[in-house]
């Protein structure tokens, strides 16, 4: 039997049946549809976490105050309530080989007025202007804080893009006064917005010179955190090891037990990007789900369809079909089914990621091995359920598949 | 040649027991025309299932072309089907969605023969078995009996079978038409050589072959050649 007349018996099998043909495709497209759907979400959401988590500096390690409990991540690090990173460390930190710059910074929230009036609640950063390289940060209008601003301990600041906005709306801020605390800050520039990084919105803060915040705002002689960029990626692990021994030194503690936690961006990274791909391999099972019921939709449908033309088998055998010629064409059935179904889902899953991502600002994206993927699970869900009811179906006996009632 | 030696076939369901065939014995040679007649329920068409190599007997053996067909396989049946076998069911069995023409190319297309050769020998199928040629693309289903029936004549005849088993194949016909279908299977005998073997209860029918078996119960009771033997050309 010739492909084309395998074809053409399929065409004509699957369309006087339109209703069911129809029914059972779309079993396959939500499956497919929705494998495809969600990968690209999920995708979608841990590239764009990578991307803004990068965007905040690669090269970088941030030497936080305590310890990170293992296992309770991050966030644990009793930031604040620890003191043990103190200003000597910088220039410890500084003389290790590999390291380009060191930014010493402490973090504070505080009540900033506007000389309007208007007022806000911001994270305010004491930084040097190592902050800039190390951090990525450019300012969009007037300068970032300079070396003479340490030395002498200027009261001036730089606005991040979100309270420029808050404070003065859309008029230029450089230059005017603001209140921190209700001591008088005289605005020197504003930054290029970055964009929120998901759990910190580093658009929403304000920087004042390290010196400044230490001596007259915060009144403290620690910092709480100091981020080091390292030259290049490579040398990442050789400096991280280089400054928790040259750290541990300094603060003469015991290795076993450091009063502080080396974080490289890296770590940071993969601690993500592990949970969004649980995130994406939860949803993608969750459809691969509705994708099995798809599978069966197809097997249920053509063993239906055997039972239902078995005189026509019977004929079909009793005038020279061999087994092969059957298995084909009710396999062939499926698999058309379960293409069809391929494209449409792709099609669908495709549709759904671009509404997912113009409504909810998800980048998300449909990328071509997934396609692939679909396509293959597809014609293998058609071979795999179309494999029994076509066996089925060519192991009759022709008699006994004329008498057929 | 086809040769049965003590066929018999025994259907069993649950308890119950039926013998369609007891220990039936004949030869028939390439390029005989024979008449198998008998009652309703004598078991002809059993016979002929075995005979064409659709069935194979409970116990005694049937040979075909010197093949003892149950020592074959599934498709090495089929391959004997599908090239020497022409089959008219006596319930003819058309594809009820399919158009007449495909009705009767659809033997060919398992032979795997290609599009034009396959629909030039349809239709020639269809004029010998004096199908209307008005009514070659109606669906199967939309046709008189008598139609259906000249349907499953010509796709018994599409593949050149050397031998064709036809189970009441003038059944619904009218004698006219009858005449012609009877017409064919003479000239295939005669001018082509082909073996033809014909399931009749009409003994009018029955005397256009040249030999008659008689079957009752299961057996057969008679076995002779036919001493008058009808020509349709002179009837026609
Ligand atoms: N598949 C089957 N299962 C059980 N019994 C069967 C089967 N096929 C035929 N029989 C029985 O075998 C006997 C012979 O049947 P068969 O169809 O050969 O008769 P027939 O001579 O062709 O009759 P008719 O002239 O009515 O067509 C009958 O008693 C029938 O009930
Ligand atoms: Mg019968």
């Amino acid at each position: 039997m010739k492909l084309a007349d395998i074809l053409q018996e399929t065409y004509t099998a699957l369309s006087s049946n339109k209703v069911r043909s129809g029914l059972t495709i779309l079993g396959i497209v939500i499956g497919i549809g929705s494998v495809i759907a969600m990968v690209s979400i999920g995708q979608g959401a841990s590239g764009q976490i990578q991307s803004s988590i990068e965007g905040l500096g690669s090269n970088l390690l941030t030497i936080l105050p305590g310890v990170i409990q293992p296992g309770r991540g991050i966030v644990s690090s009793g930031r604040g309530a620890a003191q043990t990173l103190k200003n000597e460390d910088i220039d410890v930190l500084q003389g290790i080989e590999g390291v380009a710059y060191v930014s010493p910074e402490v973090q504070r929230r505080f009540q900033i007025v506007s000389p309007a009036g208007t007022n806000t609640n911001s994270t305010v950063i004491g930084a040097t202007p190592e902050y800039e390289a190390v951090r990525n940060v450019v300012a969009a209008n007037g300068s970032f804080i300079a070396e003479s601003h340490i030395r002498s301990m200027g009261r001036v600041a730089v606005l991040g893009p979100t309270v420029a906005q808050d404070l003065f709306a859309d008029s230029d801020p450089v230059a005017k006064t603001i209140r921190i605390n209700k001591i008088n800050f005289k605005v020197i520039g504003v930054l290029q917005s970055k964009g929120s990084a998901g759990f910190f919105n580093p658009d929403d803060t304000v920087f004042v010179p390290l010196t400044t915040m230490q001596k007259i705002l915060a009144g403290v002689d620690f910092l709480s955190t100091i981020a080091v960029s390292v030259e290049n990626k490579d040398l990442m692990p050789q400096v991280q090891e280089s400054a928790t021994t040259a750290l541990l030194v300094k603060h003469r503690v015991d290795p076993q037990n450091p009063d502080f936690s080396i974080v490289s961006q890296a770590d940071i990274i993969g601690t993500l990007t592990q949970v969004t791909d649980t995130f994406t391999i939860f949803l993608a099972s969750i459809a691969g789900i509705s994708l099995l019921v798809g599978g069966i939709g197809i097997m249920n449908m053509m063993l239906t369809t055997v039972t239902e033309r078995t005189r026509e088998i019977g004929l079909r055998k009793a005038i020279g079909a061999k087994k092969k010629d059957i298995s084909l064409q009710f396999l062939a059935e499926a698999v058309v089914l379960t293409f069809l179904g391929g494209v449409l889902g792709v099609l669908l899953g495709w549709i759904i990621s671009l509404a997912v991502s113009s409504l909810a600002g998800i980048a998300t994206s449909v990328s071509v091995s997934s396609v692939l993927l679909a396509f293959g699970v597809s014609a293998a869900i058609g071979i795999l359920f179309g494999y029994y009811p076509a066996r089925k179906a060519s192991g009759m006996n022709p008699i006994d598949a004329l008498r057929y009632e | 040649m086809i040769e049965c030696q003590n066929i018999a076939k025994t259907y069993k369901i649950g308890e119950i027991e039926t013998h369609a065939l007891k220990n039936a014995s004949f030869k028939i040679n390439d390029g005989e025309f024979v008449a198998i007649m008998g009652p309703s329920g004598s078991g002809k068409s059993t016979l002929m299932h075995i005979l064409g190599c659709l069935d194979t007997p409970t116990s005694g053996q049937y040979l075909f072309d010197g093949h003892d067909v149950s020592k074959l396989s599934d498709d090495e049946l089929a391959d004997i089907r599908m090239k020497k076998i022409g089959f008219v069911f006596q319930a003819f069995n058309l594809l009820p969605r399919a158009a007449v023409l495909r009705n009767v190319m659809l033997p060919l297309i398992y032979a795997g023969v290609s599009k034009k050769p396959r629909e030039e020998q349809a239709k020639d199928a269809l004029r010998k078995a004096a199908f209307p040629e008005g009514f070659w693309n109606h669906y199967s289903n939309q046709l008189s009996g008598g139609m259906m029936q000249r349907v499953a004549i010509a796709r018994a005849l599409v593949n050149n079978p050397t031998l064709v088993l036809a189970d009441e194949p003038t059944g619904n016909l009218d004698t006219k038409t009858g005449l012609v279908v009877l017409n064919t299977f003479q000239e295939l005998h005669l001018e082509q050589g082909r073996t033809i073997i014909l399931i009749t209860h009409e003994q009018y029918v029955a005397e256009h072959a040249e030999r008659i078996i008689h079957i009752r119960d299961g057996s057969i009771i008679n076995d002779s050649q036919v001493k008058n033997r009808r020509v349709v050309n002179g009837e026609l």
